[in-house]
């Protein structure tokens, strides 16, 4: 067995890849960091340093370590959708868009045209195998860390390819591997925002540079109430409080839509940000499609099936019921939720066994 | 490195230390010899003993040459010269006038690469106006090995920029051709000793007499004012010793790696569908072989390739270690798909038949897995 490990420079990669070359044999584990961003001139930028970081924990590891410049396509595929998204008043998940068509499509093509068997990541999430043979994506051990969620869009095609090495190791864990390892990354602090929105220019900074942002006005979505000016609507998400106020009731404001277009953002009251449903399209599943048929029981509304629904990365899992519709997916749920952004991914799991993962969708 | 080199500078790291610009015995050992070395690579270069200026490499003499060159030829003018250099050239030159203009508003003209890999002559006079400063056309350049018509370039400057100053950076041209009476029209000619086997970390500057430059490093006014610091004494030693050694060698070194480039050339030319050659050999130094994979992912045949034993390289090297798409292919007109398949095969005066034949066997082998 021939593995890559995609390494980004973080303590979790650097883990796997410690974990990988000890089950597999340092000569038959290569390390591999994804050059993403950092523009042409590669310079002021923190990739180079967590570059500089994977390779240093390869050489401690005794692995070889590539570069692969895959910035082409995560500008294609991810960045400028971001933006795209953005300017039509969805808010896209660029993590998962990077890990559907980067790190699990192109990164896996790279690794079989080389000769590797599988690719390894440091995400916290765990690949079961079935007696059958199929695979099953689960949750991580650490429920505080889990990101079975940024992966639920993984088929089984990906999944035979694929290793997830510090899977049953909680957070703290994989530090204290790091530590008696040794690794340079043992204390990196976590990455949390999206990586190539740099800090001191933040998601307003960014798209600014990239689009044309516009002023707008919000409106109530009851009375139709003009309710003042928003700076630009091209930053606001649905389901957002910040920055919105509150009520002639007292009570904090939400925003139940965005209309580009329009320059217009409608805001509503705590109830009005709720919703009993969300509409799912670029449908992916783990295993077949369901048949429709799972388990029909619990479900008042006939004809769907249940299953265990979590629309954002450390949101709360709800009971809901799945109805086919189109070429998408109704999710119904069993207590009114906040309203899911347009683009924000949906992540669907088992009823009876809520760390298996059953596939995901895109809000529309 | 050769081992001429080698040898030379031992002494120098190991006990021989004195500063040359001092006024002991050891300093003036170590003077004598930086003084002889600058005779024997000026001598090789086909310059004068007081035109060599020794640098840090290549493109610390690159960017002495723009940078210094330019603020030279800006001095009693009211306004910032325009900058011309080949869009083929190496990013030491290539970035460094991008840079200058960004600082100083200069203007900074980017002149094609025709389809056979020689610079556009035409595009050049068309850029080469009278208010241009400084033009910087290389000799040879370092991707697909093509030699730069320095003379005819050398011309167009003359002709139409009459005050502007011509550097030719010549990093790539040592070992292959007679570089001295190639670059002989320029004013400025820079060099970089481990590409013609010395170390790393040294290389030189030429700037003719009577040509103006700023010094880009200030100090206590070493190399006459041209660049300060303490010299590499060692550097320059195993310099003189390499340069010296790649003379010598240089009729047998090119029709022996030029016979083993034809035989790698051919032979894969021969045994893989849908490779371009990029440039004709006759206009090319003997030690490059450039190729072009159609469809070919260059990135993963580096690596495939490298696992087999075989190191090839790929458009540029970024600061992070990627590969970056080449700008010389792009520079000639090639879309980014021609130019994503492009692998360059270097050889040098060390490189066997049987490295050759190597090659020859896994590179086909590397090829049908990825197209696979």
């Amino acid at each position: 067995m021939r593995v890559l490990v995609a390494m980004s420079g973080g303590v979790d990669s650097s883990v796997a890849a410690a974990v990988a070359a000890e089950q597999f044999g340092r000569d038959r584990v290569v390390g591999a960091t994804l050059k993403l961003w950092g523009g042409a001139a590669d310079s002021g930028c923190c990739s180079v340093a967590d570059v500089e970081d994977a390779r240093r924990v390869a050489d401690q590891l005794g692995l070889v370590h590539h570069v692969f410049n895959f910035s082409d396509e995560f500008e294609e595929r991810v960045v400028g959708p971001y933006v795209e998204g953005h300017a039509d008043g969805r808010t896209p998940n660029p993590c998962i868009e990077c890990n559907r068509h980067l790190k699990f499509d192109r990164l896996l093509d790279r690794a079989r045209t080389l000769g590797f068997d599988a690719v390894a990541t440091g995400h916290h999430a765990r690949r079961r195998t079935t007696a059958e043979g199929r695979f099953r994506l689960c949750r991580g051990v650490d429920p505080e860390k889990d990101q079975s969620y940024v992966l639920a869009m993984l088929g089984q095609d990906q999944l035979a390819r694929t290793l997830f090495p510090i899977g049953e190791m909680t957070k703290a864990e994989v530090r204290e591997e790091a530590g008696r390892l040794g690794l340079r990354t043992a204390a990196k602090p976590d990455s949390q925002d999206v990586c190539f929105i740099r800090s001191d220019e933040g998601r307003a900074g960014f798209l600014g540079s990239r689009l044309p942002l516009h002023a707008g006005r919000m409106v109530d979505q009851g009375s139709g109430e003009d309710l003042g000016p928003v700076g630009a609507v091209e930053l606001v998400t649905v389901g957002q409080r910040r920055g919105m106020g509150h009520g002639r009731d007292g009570r904090r404001r939400f925003v139940t839509r965005v209309d580009v277009p329009a320059r217009r953002v409608w805001l509503g009251s705590p109830e009005d940000a709720l919703a009993a449903d969300v509409r799912l399209h670029t449908v992916a599943w783990v295993d077949d499609v369901p048949a429709g048929g799972g388990d029909h029981s619990g479900d008042p509304t006939g004809g769907g099936w249940r299953a265990v629904a979590q629309c954002s990365a450390h949101g709360r899992p709800v009971d809901s019921t799945v109805h086919p519709e189109g070429g998408g997916l109704l999710v119904r749920f069993s207590t009114p939720q906040r309203r899911i952004a347009p683009g924000q991914t949906v992540a669907l799991y088992e009823p009876g066994r809520p760390d298996v993962v059953i596939g995901s969708g895109i809000a529309g | 490195m050769a081992s001429e080199a080698v040898e030379a500078m031992v002494p120098f790291l190991a006990d021989r230390f004195g500063n040359p610009a001092g006024s002991h015995q050891e300093s003036r050992r170590a003077r004598r010899a930086v003084d002889d070395a600058r005779e024997q690579i000026a001598a090789l270069l086909g310059a004068d003993f007081s035109e060599v200026v020794f640098t840090s490499g290549g493109t610390e003499a690159d960017n002495l040459a723009v940078t210094g060159g330019w603020e030279a030829a800006f001095t009693g003018r009211d306004s910032p010269p325009a900058l011309v250099c080949a869009a083929m050239e190496h990013h030491a030159v290539l970035h460094t006038c991008r840079a200058l203009a960004e600082r100083t508003g200069a203007e900074c003209r980017e002149v094609p690469t025709a389809k056979d890999g020689i610079v556009d002559l035409d595009a050049l006079a068309e850029a080469c106006t009278p208010e241009v400063g400084l033009v910087s056309v290389m000799t040879v350049n370092n991707e697909i090995g093509t030699v730069q018509p320095v003379e005819a370039v050398a011309r167009v400057v003359r002709d139409r920029s009459p005050s502007a100053l011509f550097h030719t950076d010549a990093v790539q041209a040592v070992v292959w051709t007679d570089v001295g009476a190639q670059t002989a029209p320029a004013d400025l000619v820079a060099v970089s000793a481990h590409k013609f086997g010395g170390p790393q970390g040294i290389g030189a500057l030429v700037v003719r007499h009577g040509v103006p430059i700023r010094p880009l490093i200030h100090g206590g006014g070493q190399e006459r004012d041209r660049r300060s610091g303490t010299p590499n004494v060692a550097g320059i030693v195993a310099m003189a010793a390499a340069l010296t050694v790649a003379h010598a060698a240089r009729p047998e070194t090119v029709a022996r790696v030029a016979g083993l480039r034809d035989r790698l050339g051919d032979g894969l030319l021969a045994s893989v569908t849908g490779i371009t050659e990029t440039a004709a050999r006759e206009h090319k130094v003997a030690g490059h072989l450039h190729l072009r994979f159609a469809g070919l992912d260059q990135e993963a045949l580096v690596i495939l390739l490298d696992q087999a034993g075989v190191s090839v390289s790929a458009g540029a090297a970024c600061a992070s270690g990627a590969v970056e798409p080449s700008h010389v292919l792009v520079s000639m007109g090639l879309r980014p798909e021609e130019a994503a398949g492009g692998v360059r095969f270097s050889l040098g005066p060390t490189t066997s038949v049987a490295e050759i034949d190597h090659a020859l066997a896994v590179v086909p082998v590397a090829v049908a897995q990825l197209r696979d």
